[in-house]
This record gives C-alpha cells, structure tokens and sequence, in this order.
C-alpha cells in the first residue's frame, strides 16, 4: 500500500504543472456552484466504513460494524457507554439496588417512542431481556445475561431485574449494544429495517455501498445536530484514501491505513483523531501446547519481543505498549511492561533453562488485519534471533475462528481483543489460549460479585499483575484509533470504548 | 441449423449440470463454519446450534444440494446467511451495476479496438502500424488497477470533475449513473482494448493474404473496399471468440476495480461473502457467473455459424 499510495503522490505532481490553469477554471465553477449555501453549516455527513455490517439487528449477530452503524445512533439499551468508557443512564433515568444486590429496579424514561411510533414501556425491556436469554437466542454475547434470573414488569415505567447472585457488571453488560432494547413488532424484519428508540431513525440501505440514518424529529433526549448520516463502505485503503482526499467521504473513524495518517495531518483540511480503544493486541500462546506450556518459554518468548519496533513496523508508531491484558486509559490500568522488557540475553538463558539451548520450532498463524500480518513477520524474525523458529501460516477470519479459535490448533497466533473489560476471559480453562490458574479463577469469582468499587479496582490491579507474571500471552500493544476527519466536523469520539460511531453530538462548524 | 442448436443446447444443460456439483463440493469443503463467523468469539454452543439450525445449515449436505438445486431451478436462490435477504434480490441489485458496467467497458473497448485494429492492418510496416502496436504493448502492460488509480488520482482527486468512486443510483437519472460508471469503465475497457486491437490486427493481416482477398483487387476493387466488403466478416471469428471472452471476465473479474471504485457489483459480493463465508450467496452467484459464461460461449457459437455458414453444416 505504501508504494502504490506513494506512485498516486508523485504522478499527482506531474500533473499538476500542465493543468493549473484547467483546475483553476474548474475551482472558480466550484465556488459559485456552492456560493448558495457556503454560510450555512451543512447538516448532512458522509462516514467511511471499512466493513459493511451484514445486518443492522445488534442481537443477531458478533460483527462489530453492526454497533458502528445503530449502537447510540438508532437502537438505545437501559445503560449506555459514554466517550470515555463510562457507563451512563440511557433508557432508564435511575435504579436502586437491593440490600443482597440481586434485584435491581429501573426507573424508565416517560415518553420514550419507537421509531414506529409504539410507546417503549417496562414490556418491551422484559421481551428484549427474555429474548436475549431464551433458549432459541442467537446473541452473540448471551453469556452477559447468563446471571439474570427473572425480568419482571412493575409498572408500565418500572422494571426490576432479579439475578442469581450478585454481580458488580450489570450495568456494564446493559450498556453493550447486545443488549438495546426492541420493539416486539419490528423483530422479525430487525436485521433488515431496524427500529430502535434513538436520535436517528433507519432510511435507506444500499447493500455493499451505503446505509442512510435521518434524524428522528420525536426524540424524547437530546436532539441530534446533523439531520442525515451517511455510512459509507469502501473496504479498499487506497480507495479509502482517495475517497477523504476528494471530499467523498468526510470522516473515517478509524482510517484503514496509518501510513497516510501522517499526510493528513500535514493538510489544514483535515484533522487526525488519535484515541485509545479497548483492543489489546496480543501474541497469544496455546499454555497446553508443549513446549509452550513451560512459564519459562513463555517469559522467554515474552523478553524476546521488542514492542517499539512492532508498533514502529507494523502500525507506524501508533499504539500504546502494554505489559498486561488491560486497556492503560482504564483508572484501574498498571504499568506492568517492566516484566516484559526486550532482552534477547535474558531469553536466551530462560530458554536454555527450559532445556531447549538450540530453540524450537512453533507455528504463528495470522488472521487477516494489517496488524496481525505486518506485526507476525516482525515478531517472527524477532523470535528467530533467540532460536524459535515460527513457521508462519495467514489465515482468513473463518479459517482462524475454526482453527485456532475453537480447534486450538496452533502455537502462536496474533489478535486485538476488542471487547471493553475483558480480563475475565483468563479465567476461561477452555478460551482458546487454554490459560489454566485456579487463583486467577477464583479472583475473577470474587470480582463478579463485588459491586464496591474500590475493592473492585484493587481485584483488578491483582488480575493484571498475575496474568502478567504467569507470561501467558505477548502483551504487545493497545490498538489506537486513528480517525481522520475533515476539519470543521466537530463532536466526533475521540477514544472509542466499545465500537460503535456515536454521532448524536456532531456537528459541522461554520 | 435446428439440430446443431439443439445440440448446442443439451450440452449447454450438461455442463451447468456438472458445474453445479463441482461448485458445491468445492465450497462445501472449504473450512470455515458460517455460524461461527456470524456469532464471533464470545458465542456459546447453544447459540451457535441454534443459529446452525435456523440458517438449515444441520441438514446433511445431499439434501441441501438437492434443495439448492430445485430452488434455483424455480428461481429461488435461498436466503443469504449473513445479509439475512434473499440472494436472488442481492443479484438483482449487483446486476444493476455490473451488467452495465460490463457493457460500457465492452462498448467502449469495441469502439476503441475495431478502428485501431483496421487502421493498423491497413497500415502494415508503416508508421501507423508500429504506434498502435506500440500502444496495445503499453495497453496490455499497465495493471488496469494502477490505471485505475491514476485515474482516481486525477480527475477525482486533482480536478474534482468525478467522484472517487460509488455508484450514485440509477434513480438520480441515466446521464449521472452513466457518470459514476465511466472511469470504473474506461479502467476496466483500456487493457481489454488493447488485447482486441492485437487480435484484430492480426486476423485481418491473415484474410488479407488469402486468395480471395487477392481475386477481390484483382477485379479491381479498392483495398478499402476490399477490406470492408470480404476481409473484415472473415477475419470476425477470433474477435468475437475474444470479446465472449471478455464479456465473461468484465462480468466476473471486475472484482479489482470494484474494490478500487468501492462499486457494489457482483465482484465484490463474491468477495465479501467467501471471506464471510455466505455459502449460499457464493454457490448462487457463481452459478449465476457459470450461467452467464455458458450462455455467452453458446450465443458465440451461434454468431459464428452466423457469420461463416459453413460451420453450420459441419457440425
């Protein structure tokens, strides 16, 4: 990419001396063709997607573009995430929790409609929850609701959740956009036309091009500024960038290819957008996989890793280190890279330690995206200098989900964990990486059911601390966002908490 | 003429038979479970047998190629797993843009490619003769996506006059959907040009050595009229063997350039659904692509025998 994004540049410039006077007539046609509106702020926004959702219904399904499109925008749930990873009331205005933490009640808002004009009432949280918990359920994250007991309906403004024990994530799993609030009559046709009760209603869906929101006028919160939204699906980086270039797309919240991010920052027409995300960028390890089932491999392989020149090669210099699974924004985040620092010599003892002087040979499979490909080639020869060598295999994301993820068939693989919080997947003997330590399942126990904060944070900081110390992956790195929009949009997220385009707040400056 | 179509026509059917088969074994067996995909990392197994059954994916694999072939046989392509929609609408809306795509490029290959071609074998050796062939060199040399590229670069980027890429709908008007279609186009038509000048060039040089062509100006006809009124039918057949296979690539393999344009075509539903591995969305659009291939080989048989009414009795 970086060369054929480089061929566009210097053929631009040739172009350029010859056509000056062309492209002057063609600008001075421009303006007046705009003077009309050129004092008016525009109302409408065209955003650039990489991936096109495959439906619109955030219950039916794991693909994060689906909560890129409706998450804030068409469908709310009783919790929401703020920009800031914060969970905030959304369809219910306030809850009280009972004194054995079990049965929380939820005050709803008054006057809340679907988009086809349905009131949304206590009903409609007790069919959605039920929904999601049935046994026909196809939700992607069921395993949020795994805790919930029984919703009941008090009033047509009050519903109580009871649960099975008490659990200090309720709130936090509301908040996914797994669990936004339906409309019983609009279920059937959710993945097509979906009706949500948010500041955006669904218009138009141009299969393989583009989605259209409008602005929903009865909005019972705080109106939306735009009055349309456009998602734009262009999978290719370099089209990407010609796209932004031309002014035919106005934003990507997370632009496809950070080597053009320098060149938009050099631009006055564009602003880059660099903020954390919740994916931590892994080098997993199969720990039932001899000889990787030795700490001491582990922690060898772990000190023969140099995070700067991964994030410099694969991701030009975007990205935060990490020395744990645990996003470094978070309050409760510590900085464990210490127990990880490159140090080829330290690896190469540890590993004659573990027996294995002359090094071992391992698999490294990679899925598809630009991080997990450029990111394997570094990490293998890395690797090589200690003598492990990794025959490296890409796969597409079936192949890996199959192979790696459920067949546990393999050594090394590479991948961002995208999903907000989500350190407890360590207590998982059977999670692909097959990380097996009764303490740290013991921990994440405990932590399920403490509901005070600060004890919380302090689980926290002792999770982090253990799975960094067991060495059971490669902590390599946080994914940063990288947005690039044009200069005068304002509002849009800066971090990005959970994946979705929240675009209640944007607006275009004058 | 009514047997050899008829003839033409059984085996038409036989092959679609046959690739019907070898497409569904071949994708039936690549690994990769569409449930899987759907559901993500975080799905219990509950979750995904349901999904399984609802999307009819725990039937053995006989009774679901039975069902696929029987329901497209009435039309019924089935209904894609991912997109939720049924695949023969998806078709339906992809065409809308790939067909005509296909034709433009064609069109605009054709109106490049039979002057070019002419001129140059009427001009052979000369000066003439050595540019164009030059041109075609360049024309089969340069990746129609880099061309593709320089073309965004310019006239989207640079001068503003198109926009990146997209497809604006034909409901804005004929003249605007042509608009978005026409560097898309030009992208895909140059190479196709070039290739079709060399064949053209090249079969009108053998008509124009035969014995016939030889009669022609000895009876005193002008080498224009010479060329127009025997040479080029004769010299037809292996320009309309290159365009049927032309047609059959710019329809299935505009996949690069629909990428470069972001065009929602039939290219890049293939793409996407192999990746997301919608089965049944690949097995029916190919099938479809299949169809169309067969049918132009088969409609290109014909106008041979059409133009050269020999082959009519011979087969």
């Amino acid at each position: 990419m970086a060369l054929s994004s480089f061929s566009i540049n210097t053929n631009m410039k040739h172009f350029s001396r010859g056509l000056r006077i062309s492209t002057a007539i063609t600008l001075a046609l421009a303006s007046t063709m705009t003077m009309g509106n050129a004092n008016a702020a525009r109302t409408d926004i065209t955003v650039g997607m990489q991936l096109e959702p495959p439906i619109l219904d955030p219950t039916g399904g794991a693909a994060a573009a689906i909560d890129e499109v409706v998450y804030a925008n068409v469908f709310e749930g009783l919790t929401r995430f703020g920009s800031d990873g914060s969970v905030n009331p959304a369809l219910a205005s306030e809850w009280s929790v009972s004194d054995d933490g079990k049965t929380y009640t939820f005050t709803l808002h008054q006057g809340v409609k679907f988009h086809d004009g349905a009131d949304f009432t206590a009903e409609d949280v007790k069919f959605s929850l039920d929904r999601a918990l049935a046994e026909t359920s196809t939700n992607a994250q069921k395993q949020l609701f795994a805790n919930i007991d029984s919703v009941n309906v008090i009033d047509d403004h009050t519903v109580e959740i009871v649960l099975l024990a008490r659990d200090g994530n309720l709130l936090f799993n509301l908040a996914w956009g797994d669990a936004i609030m339906l409309d019983e009559a609009s279920v059937d046709d959710a993945a097509i036309k979906p009706v949500g009760t948010g500041p955006f209603t669904f218009s138009n869906w141009v299969q393989g091009d583009k989605i259209e929101l409008v602005k929903n006028p009865d909005y019972w919160g705080e109106p939306a500024k735009l009055d349309k939204v456009v998602f734009k699906f262009i999978s290719d980086p370099t089209a990407a960038f010609a796209a932004t270039m031309s002014g035919d797309v106005d934003t990507f919240t997370v632009f496809p290819a950070p080597e053009n991010l320098a060149q938009f920052d050099a631009d006055p027409r564009f602003n880059v957008l660099l903020g954390s995300t919740e994916g931590e960028t892994i080098l997993s390890m199969n720990n039932q996989l001899a000889p990787l089932d030795d700490v001491r491999v582990r922690k060898a392989i772990a000190h023969a890793i140099d995070r700067s020149a991964i994030i410099d090669g694969a991701m030009y210099g975007y990205g935060t280190p990490i020395g744990s699974h645990f996003a470094p924004h978070n309050p409760a985040y510590i900085d464990l890279t210490a127990n990880s620092q490159f140090d080829p010599a330290l690896s190469k003892e540890l590993l004659a330690e573990a027996g294995l002087a002359d090094g071992f040979t391992t698999t490294l499979k990679l899925p598809p995206p630009s991080y997990a490909r450029r990111g394997g080639e570094i990490i293998a020869a890395q690797l090589r200098e200690v003598g492990i060598n990794v025959e490296i295999s890409n796969l597409e994301w079936a192949q890996w989900l199959e192979q790696v993820f459920r067949g546990k068939d393999y050594g090394l693989t590479i991948v961002s964990h995208t999903e907000p919080m989500d350190i407890n997947i360590y207590a998982n003997p059977d999670y692909y990486f097959q990380y097996d330590n009764v303490a740290f399942q013991a921990l994440m126990g405990a932590f399920n059911t403490q509901t005070d904060p600060e004890r919380r944070t302090v689980m926290l900081k002792q999770a982090q601390k253990i799975i960094s110390e067991d060495y059971v992956n490669g902590f390599l790195f946080q994914l940063a966002k990288t947005g690039v929009a044009n200069a005068k949009v304002k509002g849009l997220w800066q971090n990005s908490p959970t994946q979705a385009n929240d675009m209640t707040g944007v607006y275009w400056e004058d | 003429m009514l047997r050899y179509l008829f003839k033409r026509l059984t085996s038409l059917a036989l092959t679609l038979l046959v690739a019907s088969v070898v497409l569904f074994v071949t994708i039936e067996i690549v690994p990769g479970d569409p449930a899987s995909f759907m559901l993500g990392i975080n799905a219990q197994a509950d979750t995904l047998e349901a999904l399984r059954a609802e999307l009819g994916l725990d039937k053995s694999k006989p009774v679901r190629y039975w069902q696929w072939l029987t329901g497209m046989l009435q039309g019924d392509f089935g209904t894609s797993y991912t997109y939720k929609t049924p695949v023969a609408n998806m078709i339906g809306e992809r065409m809308w843009i790939s067909l005509p795509l296909t034709l433009f490029a064609l069109l605009i290959s054709t109106a490049i490619a039979f002057p070019a071609g002419i001129y140059a074998a009427s001009r052979r050796g000369r000066f003439g003769d050595a540019a164009v062939t030059g041109m075609t060199q360049l024309g089969v040399a340069i990746p129609n996506f880099w061309f593709a590229m320089l073309l965004v670069s310019f006239f989207a980027i640079k001068l503003g006059w198109f926009s990146s890429g997209g497809f604006v709908g034909w409901d804005q008007g004929l003249l605007a959907g042509l608009k978005s279609l026409l560097l898309p186009a030009i992208a895909l038509a140059l190479p196709q040009a070039a290739i079709l000048t060399r064949v053209m060039r090249s079969s009108l040089l053998d008509v124009l050595s035969e014995d016939y062509m030889r009669t022609a100006r000895a009876k005193g006809m002008s080498k224009r009229s010479a060329i127009w009124r025997h040479g080029l039918r004769n010299a037809m057949i292996p320009v309309l063997t290159i365009l049927g296979l032309q047609f059959s690539f710019l329809l299935a393999g505009a996949i690069i350039i629909e990428k470069v344009f972001y065009l929602p075509g039939l290219g890049l539903l293939v793409f996407q659904s192999i990746a997301q591995r919608d089965l049944i969305v690949v097995e029916s659009v190919v099938m479809l692509l299949v169809f169309a291939v067969v049918t132009v080989t088969f409609l290109v048989d014909l106008a041979y025998a059409w133009v050269d009414p020999r082959l009519r009795t011979r087969s």
